[in-house]
């Protein structure tokens, strides 16, 4: 419903910007183009999964490098992980917010096929999780906040990737996280698929963006696991409990952070401040805390999340 | 039962197999239940084939040899109980954290009735199992997980089982061993389960930090969120022949990369090779290894 209404309003906009203003069909098509634009503003108001899964991906959301120009300023790039490798699916470096100085961490997809052929779709392999890990250490070691922005399919399948310790580079940056002695934001824009979102999403405060998916896998991975069908990805979001507005109560997200109507793409600029507005609240917050008080309030949220859901049979009695 | 019988009865067995086997190539219908064959249902109770070698063997003598086939060394899954008596000190068994239960967080359809199946399928109650024992004398924490049950997933009763042996042992000083086997996070149980990836890791780094020892043993197969998590951080770091460990599965890369994987990839053979392993054990050797183990750590 949505990915209709948006192809066809990004077509006719396409069409008006090639036209010359005089001609007679001008009008009927900015008409019509206000016409659906009406109808996709009446249309978001309810968003099904599977619509967000399609905003989330959108080719022309917002991705780390536009927050890292609009939100920051004096940015110097940080690459490698030391180890032999680049990857520059995973971007980060150092930056000022408002005259504080932080590290920026991020998955990196593309804006436009060529890009993200490049970047590997925003799927690292272990060395970026490793470059992210080393940037992370040296925060602590400053003593500068960690912004992280998560937007990835989830992390590279690859043959490479497997031999070089994929499952090592992610267990070992959520250990090293529970641990950080620095202030973590982790903000989730696009969508945040399996352990490769969650190897650089263990923070204090997790934010997510009203349209971003965050999930265990891919709507279609899910449904070729359970249903042996990956077409069957539209129930798989909706059973999935993907979205902000799911993952919210159940305690996985503290924070909502809503977008312009239409999506993120529509209106990049309002999401530039709701995210400026979002991390400054979060280092005004922390400004105060020692880093041993942030390292253990995370370790605390990370134990308690799912306590809710754990029962003590009693009748079982206690076995130590 | 003689030697004698026992090879006429192994030879009747082969032959009849081989015969089904035939049938069932050459597209017959197979024959269940009531009208199977009583004769070769009676030695189905008594034999097994190796689907590695194909040599049958008295289902006893293969449970005797640490369920290992005693022709090309095929390891069937160990049931988690065999297994802990395999490295245990007799008597000093006492199992822990088996009082807890889990709840359907995303209401899952049909979620609950599969867990109730699964339990009467496999007499487990989750997919982990959580003891504290005696190894030569050395106290020692050890968790086992079971492929068998929901191929192994990890849900928040998973993470939980994990996360409070490391608390166990933190709090009584002494080392912990991990048999992993897992397909990965529990897709019932949706961000929950991924969040135990996170909540493992911290346990287990707060149990390191803190001084404690952490052995993992690989078992067939250790995949996804668990292989990414808690199975990735041992201080030492054993598996066992063939077990197959790596984050994403060999069905998965071969999609992405469209081509066939080497022969052994993401073995523990090729584990070692590639510096992920300290040592592939067999599993007669296991006990042995971690007293050894154990003993260095004294």
């Amino acid at each position: 419903m949505i990915e209709e209404l948006d192809r066809k309003i990004d077509e006719m906009e396409a069409t008006l910007a090639g036209m010359q203003s005089a001609q007679p069909e001008e009008k009927i098509l900015r008409f019509q183009l206000k016409r659906d634009r009406d109808e996709l503003l009446a249309a978001c108001r309810e968003l099904t999964p599977a619509d967000k899964v399609y905003l989330a991906r959108h080719i022309r959301r917002p991705r780390i490098d536009d927050y890292t120009k609009a939100l920051f300023t004096e940015f110097f790039e940080q690459k490698g992980d030391r180890l032999g490798k680049e990857d520059p699916s995973i971007f980060g470096g150092i930056a000022l917010f408002e005259g504080t100085p932080v590290t920026i961490i991020g998955h990196r997809k593309g804006h436009d096929l060529n890009e993200n052929i490049k970047l590997q779709f925003g799927m690292p392999g272990p060395e970026g999780y490793r470059k992210a890990l080393r940037l992370m250490k040296q925060a602590e070691k400053f003593h500068r906040p960690v912004i992280l922005f998560i937007d990835t399919p989830g992390a590279y399948p690859g043959l490479e990737a497997e031999e070089f310790g994929q499952s090592q580079a992610i267990a070992e940056n959520l250990a090293a996280m529970s641990m950080l002695q620095v202030p973590v934001l982790a903000i989730i824009t696009g969508e945040g698929n399996s352990g490769g979102a969650l190897a650089i999403g263990v923070a204090n405060r997790v934010c997510m963006l009203e349209n971003a998916v965050y999930s265990i896998l891919s709507p279609e991975g899910f449904a070729s696991i359970l249903w042996h069908d990956a077409s069957k990805s539209k129930e798989a979001c909706n059973i999935m409990k993907l979205t902000a507005q799911d993952l919210k109560p159940l305690g996985v997200i503290d924070e909502i952070l809503p977008e312009p109507p239409g999506g993120a793409h529509r209106n990049p600029q309002a999401v530039y401040e709701t995210i400026r507005g979002c991390v400054r609240e979060f280092l005004k917050s922390t400004k105060n805390k020692s880093g041993k008080e942030m390292a253990r309030a995370r370790a605390k949220k990370i134990r308690r999340m799912d306590a809710a859901w754990i029962r003590i049979d009693k009748a079982a009695g206690e076995d130590k | 039962m003689s030697s004698d019988i026992l090879e006429k009865r192994k030879t009747k067995f082969t032959r009849m197999r081989m015969l089904r086997d035939r049938d069932a190539a050459q597209g017959k219908p197979k024959v269940t239940g009531q009208e199977a064959d009583p004769r070769i249902a009676h030695l189905e109770d008594l034999f097994v084939i190796c689907p590695e070698c194909g040599e049958s063997f008295l289902k006893e003598e293969v449970r005797k040899n640490y369920y290992t086939c005693p022709h090309c060394k095929h390891l069937y899954t160990m049931p988690v109980e065999k297994r802990l008596r395999s490295i245990a000190d007799d008597g000093s068994i006492r199992v822990f954290a088996s009082n807890l239960e889990a709840v359907n967080p995303l209401h899952f359809p049909g979620y609950e009735e599969k867990i109730a199946q699964q339990r009467e399928k496999s007499g487990q109650a989750e997919a982990i199992y959580s003891a504290v024992c005696k190894i030569d004398g050395r106290d020692v924490a050890v968790v086992i997980m079971n492929s068998k049950f929901l191929m192994g997933s990890m849900g928040i009763l998973v993470g939980e089982y994990v996360t409070r042996a490391c608390e166990y042992a933190g709090m009584h000083k002494i080392p912990l061993v991990i048999f992993t086997a897992s397909g990965g996070a529990r897709m019932q149980e949706g961000m929950l389960s991924l969040m135990q990836m996170a909540k493992t890791s911290a346990a287990i780094e707060k149990f390191k930090r803190a001084g404690g020892l952490y052995i993992v043993v690989y078992t067939h197969p250790t995949t996804g969120g668990v292989s990414a998590s808690f199975a990735g951080l041992g201080d030492i770091t054993l598996a066992e022949p063939g077990a197959l460990v790596g984050f994403a599965g060999p069905r998965v890369i071969e999609q992405t990369i469209g081509e066939k994987l080497p022969e052994g990839f993401q073995k523990a053979e090729y584990l070692e090779e590639h510096g992920f392993v300290d040592q592939v054990v067999e599993r007669e050797r296991l006990r042995e290894v971690l007293s050894r183990i154990l003993k260095l750590h004294a």
